[in-house]
C-alpha cells in the first residue's frame, strides 16, 4: 500500500489494494491523467453510469493500453478492465456499474510506455446495488 | 444452466466521415447474476455473467473489456473508434459458460 501515492491510496480497503497489486505488481502509479466520471450521488446503486477517459494521443508509439476499475467497498473490488488500442483514436470507455454502498471508485491506467496513473472518485449511494 | 443472452444491439452515427472518431454504443440483455444473492431457500444463486466483450475491425483489435459482477444487468458498453476506412466491425460477448453472441456491423463512410 505504501507504494501507492496519496490521496488515491488513502484509506483503501486491503482487498482493493490486493486487487490492484495483482494487476500492476510492485510498480507505483502516479496521480492523474486518468479521469473517472460518475454521478456524485447515485439514487440507485444497481446502475451507476461510469465514464473513464485518459489524456493520450492514441498513436502506435504513445497510447493507453488498459484501464482497470475498482469499487473499494463492493463485496469484490474488481469492476472492469478496458483494453484500448490506437484504432480507437481517443481513450474513453462508458458502462454502468453496481455499487453496494457509498464508496470510492478507483481507476488505474496502463500506458504503452509502461507508466501507470491512478485516480479516484467518491459516489454517495442511496440504495445499494449488490442485492442481498 | 446459463441464463439466456439477448440479441445485442449496436449503434453507430448515421453519417461517418473518413478519419472521424465516432462513438460505438452497445447493449446486450443479460441478468448479470453476481453470485452474491440467495434464493428463498437461502442457497447462493450461482454467478452467471457476461465476462468479456471484444471488438475488432477487419481482424485488428479495437477495444475489449473484462466484465466482473459489478457491471449492471444488461451491460451497456460504449467506446470511440477512428473510422479511417470502410469495413466490418466484429463484436463478441462471452458468458461464464463460454457461450457467445456475435454481431457484425458494417462501417460505411459518407462520400
Amino acid at each position: 500500500l505504501s507504494l501507492l501515492p496519496k490521496p488515491a491510496a488513502a484509506q483503501m480497503e486491503p482487498a482493493t489494494a490486493a486487487a490492484i497489486r495483482k494487476i500492476i505488481g510492485e510498480r507505483t502509479p502516479e496521480e492523474g491523467r486518468v479521469q473517472l466520471r460518475l454521478p456524485p450521488i447515485a439514487e440507485n446503486g444497481n446502475t451507476v453510469p461510469l465514464t473513464v477517459t485518459v489524456e493520450s494521443p492514441m498513436t502506435a508509439a504513445d497510447h493507453v493500453k488498459a484501464v482497470h476499475v475498482f469499487a473499494d467497498k463492493n463485496p469484490t473490488p474488481d469492476v472492469a478492465t478496458f483494453r484500448f488500442s490506437p484504432a480507437m483514436g481517443r481513450a474513453q470507455a462508458d458502462t454502468r456499474i453496481r455499487l453496494g454502498q457509498t464508496q470510492d471508485v478507483i481507476a488505474v491506467a496502463e500506458m504503452s510506455d509502461g507508466k501507470l496513473y491512478i485516480s479516484r472518485a467518491e459516489v454517495k449511494v442511496t440504495i445499494g446495488g449488490c442485492g442481498g | 444452466m446459463a441464463a439466456p443472452i439477448g440479441q445485442p444491439r449496436v449503434r453507430l452515427p448515421a453519417q461517418i466521415k473518413a478519419g472521424e472518431v465516432i462513438e460505438i454504443r452497445t447493449l446486450i440483455s443479460h441478468i448479470m447474476e453476481t453470485g452474491q444473492r440467495r434464493n428463498q431457500e437461502g442457497q447462493i444463486i450461482p454467478r452467471d455473467i457476461i465476462k468479456s466483450f471484444t471488438c475488432t475491425f477487419e481482424g485488428q483489435p479495437v477495444f475489449s473489456m473484462d466484465l466482473h459482477p459489478a457491471i449492471s444487468a444488461n451491460p451497456y458498453i460504449a467506446f470511440p473508434f477512428k473510422a479511417e476506412r470502410a469495413g466490418n466491425l466484429e463484436m463478441v460477448w462471452t458468458n461464464d459458460a463460454g457461450e457467445q453472441r456475435k454481431l457484425t456491423q458494417a462501417v460505411r463512410l459518407a462520400e
